[in-house]
C-alpha cells in the first residue's frame, strides 16, 4: 500500500512565550491508499486543529506534512489553492454549499475552478451522484435539501476531482441519526470503491464506521485502534472502551 | 454611556461608513460651493453687465439647491435605514439585554448627530477650499481680471449649507425613531438566519415582457427624435413614462433571460466562478430591479443635462462670431399708430416713431463717420397684408394642426434686395439678385426653415404691396439681419427694390463697426454721442453685449448643469456602492467558502470584479441607449442655441462620468476585496 498521508512530529503553538498553547504536540501518523480514518477527541482536544494544518487552512509551527510525496508545510500562496483543489476535497461540518446554486451547480463548481472543459463536466457530476444516490435532488437548491441530503451534495462535490485524500471535519455533527447512518453508509462505499477518507468526529457510533481510529487528548496522541476483522458494533464497543479511558467529555457526547 | 456606544460603533462600523460618508462630505462641499459662487466674485472686476447675470445665476442655483437638497435629502435617508438595517442583530442584543427603545433610538440620535456634524464640518472646510479654485474657474469664464487673489468665505452659502444639512438631519432623526419603535425583538435576532430563496422567472414570460417594454422603449425613443412633430401635440410626458416603465420592465425581464441564456451555454457557464457570478448577480437583480431603475434614469438625466448644458456653453461662444459679426446695431421702430398704445408705448414715442432715424441724428449735428468706420443704413417692411399665414399659402392647414402655438397672424418682415445685400456683405455672407417677379426667405431657424420650405417647394405665389411674386429658390437661405446670440432668426422674406412702400417701414436701422480699435471705450462715447434714449422705439444691440449675455448665459447652464449633473452622479453612484459593500458583506461567508475547496485569490478577486463591475455597468449601459436619444431631443429642444461641438460636450460628459462613477466603482471594489480578505 502507497502511502497518501504523512505527518511528521508536527506541532502548533498558540500564544506568547509566557502563556503558551500546545495545541499540537509532535503527532506523527500515516495514512495508507485506500484507508478510511477517524480521529477521535474531545472539544479542546485539538482535532480541528490538526484537521486545519492538514487541509493548508492553518500552519503547523513544526514538523511536516507530506501528502503524496509533496511537503505541504513548505508551499505558499497560489501554490496552496492550487493543492487544495487538485489534491484535496473537503467535507464541512456546516456544508458549505454555495446557497444560490443548485445541488448540480454545486458540484460542477470544483470542478470549474480547475478549469475542466465543460463537456466533460456532465459525465462526471452524474457520475459522482449516483455514487452517493442523490441524482433526484441535483436541480434543487440548498434550502430545499434536507441535511442529509446537503451532506451528500458536498461529499459529491469532495470526491468528483478524484483526490488523493477527503478531509471530512464533524460530517454528521449536523445530521439526525438516520441522515448519519446513510451519510456513513455512503462513505463506506466510496472508501470500498477506492477513495482514502480521513475524518474528524467525536462521536463513537460515527468513528465505528471508519477502518481505524486514532485518539487524541490535550494535542497529544493518546492511542490507536483498528477495526481489522471486527464487525460494526464489535469496533463500537472497542472503541467506548478508549472513550472511557478518555474520559467523561467525550462519552457525553454518545 | 449611550454616547460612548454611538461612538464605539462608528469606529467599529466605519468600513461600511467610507463611501457613504465621503458622499456626505462631497455633497456638502459642492453644496457650498455652488452658493457661494456670487460672494467669490465680489472682488472682481466686472462690468456691470456682467455682475447682473451673475446674480441671476446666484438667484438661479439656490433655486435649483432646493431641488439638490431634496435629492441628497433621499440619500441620506436611505443609506442611513439601509445601514441600520445591516445592524438588526445588533439592536436585538440590546433589547434582549433590556434597553429600552427610546436608548435605541438616542444610540440611533447619538450617531446621526456624530456623522452630522463631522460630514458637515469636513464638508464645508472643503468647500471653502474648493471654492477658492472655482473663483478662478469663474473668472476665466466671465473674462475678469484675477490679478490678486483674495480668500473669500460666504458666511451666507455656509448658513443655507447648514440649515439645509440640519434639516435633513432631523428628518433622519424622525424616519430612525419610528424605524426603531415598530421593531420586534424575534424580527430582530432571526434577521440573517432566513435562507435565500432563489425564484427562477418563466423564461417565457420573460422573453415576452422583454420584447413588449423593447417594443414600449423603442415606441418612446421614435416619439423624442424621428417623430418630433407629434411631441409638440401630445407632450413628452407620455414618452418620459413610457420609457421609465419599460426601463423597469427591462431590467426585471433581463435578469431572468440573462441567466437562462448563458445558463444554456455550457462552455461558459461551467468555466471558472462563471456560474457562481451568475447566478449571485441573478439573485441580487430581483431585489434590485427597483433600485437600478432609478439609478438607471438619473444617469440618463445627468448625462442629457450635463452634455446639453456643455454643448451650449460651446455653441454660444462659437456662435458669436457668426451672428453677431460687427460691433453695433441701432433700430427704430418706425411708423406706429395709436393701437401701439396699450403695448405700453407713450403719445410721444409713437409721435416721435414718424421721423427716421438717420435724419434725427442729422439733426442734432451727429457726425456718425466719427464714431463709425463701415455702416449700412437699410429699412425692414411690414405690413398686415403679408402674415405668415399667407406666406404658407396651401400648406398652412397642415401645418396649424401641429403647430398650434405658431402666430399665423403676425406680419412678415420684408426688406429689398439692395438693403439686404448691403447687410450681407458687411457681414462677410452671400448676396442675392432678384428679378422682377421674384422673392426669396432668408432664415436661420431650422423648424421655421423647413416649414417655410414646404411652401417654397411648391411655387407658392405671394402678394405684397400689389406686386405678385413667386420664389426664386424651392429653400429658404441661410441669413440673418438682426445681431443675436443665436440662431433665431424666424424669416424675412426678400423682394425686389421697385416693391416695397416707403409708408410701411417698420423699423430703420444703423449697423456698422467702431472707427477705435478699444471697442469698450468707443461703445461708451458712442453711446454718450447718440444720447441713448430708454423709449421703447430705439433697440440697440452691440457685439460686446452679445458677448457678455452669452457668456453669462453660458455659464449659468454649465454651473446649473454641473451641479446637477454632480449631485446626481454622487447619489446614485453612493447607492450602488453602498449596496454593493453590504453585499459583499453577506457574501464575505460565500467567498470564504470559495477559499476553502481551494480556488485562486486571483480567480476570486476576478468573481469580484466582475460581479461589482456588471451591477455598475447594467444601468449605465441602460443610460446610455437612453442619452443617445435623449440627446438628441435635446438637441432639437435646444436648436436656436446652437449645437456645435456636441461630440466634444458627449466626451467631456463621458469624462466626468468615468472619473466620478468609475471612482466610485474603484473605492467599492476595493473595499470588498479588503472585506472579503480580512476573514
Amino acid at each position: 500500500m502507497k502511502t497518501v498521508l504523512q505527518l511528521d512530529q508536527i506541532e502548533k503553538y498558540y500564544g506568547n512565550r509566557s502563556n503558551l498553547t500546545k495545541a499540537l504536540d509532535s503527532i506523527s501518523f500515516e495514512v495508507e491508499e485506500q484507508e478510511f480514518v477517524a480521529i477521535m477527541g474531545a472539544s479542546g482536544s485539538g482535532k480541528t486543529t490538526l484537521l486545519n494544518c492538514i487541509s493548508t487552512i492553518d500552519k503547523v509551527t513544526a514538523g511536516h506534512i507530506v501528502v503524496d510525496g509533496t511537503d505541504i508545510t513548505k508551499l505558499k500562496g497560489n501554490q496552496l489553492n492550487r493543492f487544495r483543489r487538485e489534491e484535496l476535497g473537503f467535507i464541512f461540518q456546516d456544508f458549505n454549499l454555495l446557497d444560490t446554486l443548485t445541488a448540480y451547480e454545486n458540484i460542477a463548481l470544483a470542478l470549474s475552478i480547475q478549469n475542466v472543459p465543460a463537456k466533460q463536466i456532465r459525465d462526471r457530476v452524474l457520475e459522482a451522484a449516483e455514487q452517493l444516490g442523490i441524482q433526484d435532488v441535483l436541480d434543487k437548491y440548498p434550502y430545499q435539501m434536507s441535511g442529509g441530503q446537503k451532506q451528500r451534495v458536498a461529499s459529491a462535490r469532495a470526491i468528483i476531482t478524484n483526490p488523493k485524500l477527503v478531509l471530512a471535519d464533524e460530517p454528521t455533527g449536523a445530521l439526525d441519526s438516520k441522515s448519519a447512518r446513510m451519510l456513513l453508509e455512503s462513505f463506506e462505499s466510496l472508501n470500498a470503491a477506492g477513495t482514502t477518507i480521513l475524518m474528524v468526529t467525536h462521536d463513537s457510533f460515527t468513528a465505528s464506521y471508519a477502518s481505524r481510529v486514532i485518539f487524541i487528548k490535550d494535542g497529544k496522541l493518546f492511542h490507536e485502534i483498528r477495526r481489522g476483522a471486527d464487525n460494526r458494533k464489535q469496533f463500537f464497543d472497542k472503541i467506548i472502551d478508549v472513550v472511557t479511558l478518555l474520559g467523561g467529555d467525550v462519552s457525553d457526547a454518545l | 454611556m449611550l454616547f460612548k456606544l454611538s461612538v464605539n460603533n462608528m469606529k467599529k462600523s466605519v468600513k461600511d461608513y467610507t463611501v457613504y460618508f465621503c458622499t456626505l462630505i462631497v455633497g456638502v462641499a459642492v453644496f457650498y460651493v455652488f452658493n457661494a459662487i456670487q460672494s467669490q466674485t465680489v472682488m472682481m472686476d466686472i462690468t456691470k453687465n456682467t455682475r447682473e447675470i451673475i446674480e441671476m445665476m446666484e438667484s438661479m442655483l439656490s433655486g435649483v439647491s432646493v431641488l439638490v437638497a431634496v435629492i441628497l435629502g433621499f440619500l441620506i435617508i436611505y443609506a442611513t435605514r439601509f445601514l441600520i438595517r445591516r445592524r438588526n442583530r445588533e439592536f436585538g442584543l440590546y433589547m434582549l439585554l433590556g434597553m429600552s427603545k427610546r436608548k435605541i433610538s438616542m444610540i440611533l440620535f447619538g450617531e446621526t448627530f456624530l456623522i452630522g456634524l463631522i460630514s458637515l464640518g469636513v464638508g464645508l472646510l472643503l468647500g471653502v477650499c474648493a471654492s477658492q479654485f472655482m473663483s478662478i474657474l469663474v473668472a476665466r469664464m466671465f473674462q475678469a481680471d484675477m490679478t490678486k487673489f483674495t480668500f473669500v468665505f460666504s458666511k451666507d452659502a455656509c448658513i443655507q449649507t447648514i440649515a439645509y444639512f440640519c434639516l435633513m438631519y432631523l428628518i433622519v432623526i424622525v424616519f430612525n425613531t419610528v424605524m426603531v419603535s415598530r421593531y420586534q425583538l424575534i424580527d430582530l435576532l432571526r434577521f440573517d438566519k432566513k435562507s435565500e430563496k432563489v425564484r427562477m422567472k418563466n423564461p417565457w414570460i420573460c422573453t415576452i415582457v422583454f420584447l413588449i417594454s423593447a417594443a414600449m422603449l423603442g415606441y418612446a425613443y421614435y416619439s423624442v427624435t424621428g417623430g418630433f412633430k407629434e411631441i409638440a401635440r401630445n407632450g413628452i410626458y407620455t414618452s418620459i413614462i413610457l420609457g421609465a416603465v419599460s426601463t423597469f420592465f427591462i431590467f426585471w425581464s433581463l435578469s431572468g433571460l440573462i441567466l437562462k441564456i448563458v445558463m444554456s451555454v455550457k462552455g461558459i457557464y461551467y468555466r471558472g466562478l462563471n456560474s457562481f457570478i451568475l447566478r449571485q448577480f441573478a439573485s441580487k437583480i430581483n431585489t434590485m430591479v427597483a433600485s437600478m431603475t432609478i439609478i438607471c434614469l438619473m444617469l440618463f438625466v445627468t448625462i442629457c443635462v450635463l452634455s446639453s448644458a456643455l454643448s451650449m456653453n460651446h455653441s454660444m461662444n462659437a456662435n458669436i462670431s457668426e451672428l453677431a459679426p460687427v460691433d453695433v446695431q441701432l433700430m427704430k421702430h418706425r411708423n406706429l399708430d395709436e393701437s401701439w398704445i396699450k403695448q405700453g408705448y407713450t403719445k410721444e414715442e409713437i409721435q416721435n416713431s414718424r421721423s427716421g432715424l438717420f435724419e434725427e441724428y442729422k439733426q442734432d449735428g451727429l457726425n456718425l463717420d466719427q464714431y463709425l468706420d463701415e455702416y449700412v443704413t437699410f429699412n425692414i417692411y411690414a405690413t398686415d397684408d403679408l402674415t405668415l399665414g399667407d406666406m404658407l399659402g396651401s400648406s398652412l392647414e397642415e401645418i396649424r394642426m401641429v403647430y398650434s402655438a405658431l402666430q399665423y397672424d403676425t406680419a412678415e418682415l420684408i426688406m429689398t434686395v439692395s438693403d439686404y445685400n448691403r447687410v450681407a456683405s458687411l457681414y462677410g455672407k452671400q448676396t442675392y439678385t432678384l428679378d422682377q417677379d421674384e422673392y426669396m426667405v432668408i432664415a436661420n431657424y431650422e423648424t421655421m426653415m423647413e416649414l417655410r420650405d414646404r411652401s417654397l417647394k411648391k411655387g407658392e405665389k405671394i402678394k405684397v404691396f400689389g406686386h405678385s411674386l413667386k420664389p426664386k429658390y424651392e429653400t429658404c437661405r441661410d441669413g440673418f439681419v438682426e445681431m443675436m446670440a443665436s440662431h433665431a432668426n424666424m424669416g424675412i422674406v426678400i423682394v425686389p427694390d421697385q416693391v416695397v412702400d416707403e409708408d410701411y417701414v417698420e423699423y430703420e436701422s444703423i449697423t456698422g463697426n467702431y472707427r477705435s480699435k478699444d471697442k469698450e471705450k468707443a461703445e461708451a462715447t458712442f453711446r454718450k454721442a447718440i444720447k441713448e434714449k430708454a423709449d421703447l422705439n430705439y433697440i440697440s444691440t452691440s457685439r460686446l453685449e452679445i458677448l457678455e449675455n452669452s457668456v453669462g448665459l453660458g455659464a449659468m447652464v454649465v454651473f446649473i448643469g454641473m451641479y446637477l449633473g454632480i449631485i446626481f452622479l454622487i447619489s446614485c453612484a453612493a447607492i450602488l456602492a453602498l449596496k454593493e459593500l453590504s453585499e459583499s458583506a453577506d457574501n464575505v461567508e460565500r467567498y470564504d467558502m470559495l477559499r476553502k475547496i481551494g480556488t485562486d485569490e486571483k480567480m476570486i478577486s476576478g468573481a469580484l470584479f466582475k460581479q461589482i463591475g456588471i451591477f455598475f455597468l447594467f444601468p449605465l449601459i441602460l443610460a446610455c441607449i437612453h442619452s443617445y436619444f435623449g440627446i438628441q431631443f435635446c438637441t432639437k429642444l435646444l436648436e436656436t442655441l446652437g449645437n456645435e461641438k456636441m461630440m466634444q460636450s458627449v466626451l467631456e460628459t463621458a469624462g466626468i462620468i468615468v472619473l466620478i462613477y468609475g471612482g466610485y466603482f474603484l473605492i467599492t471594489y476595493l473595499c470588498s476585496k479588503n472585506m472579503i480578505q480580512n476573514k
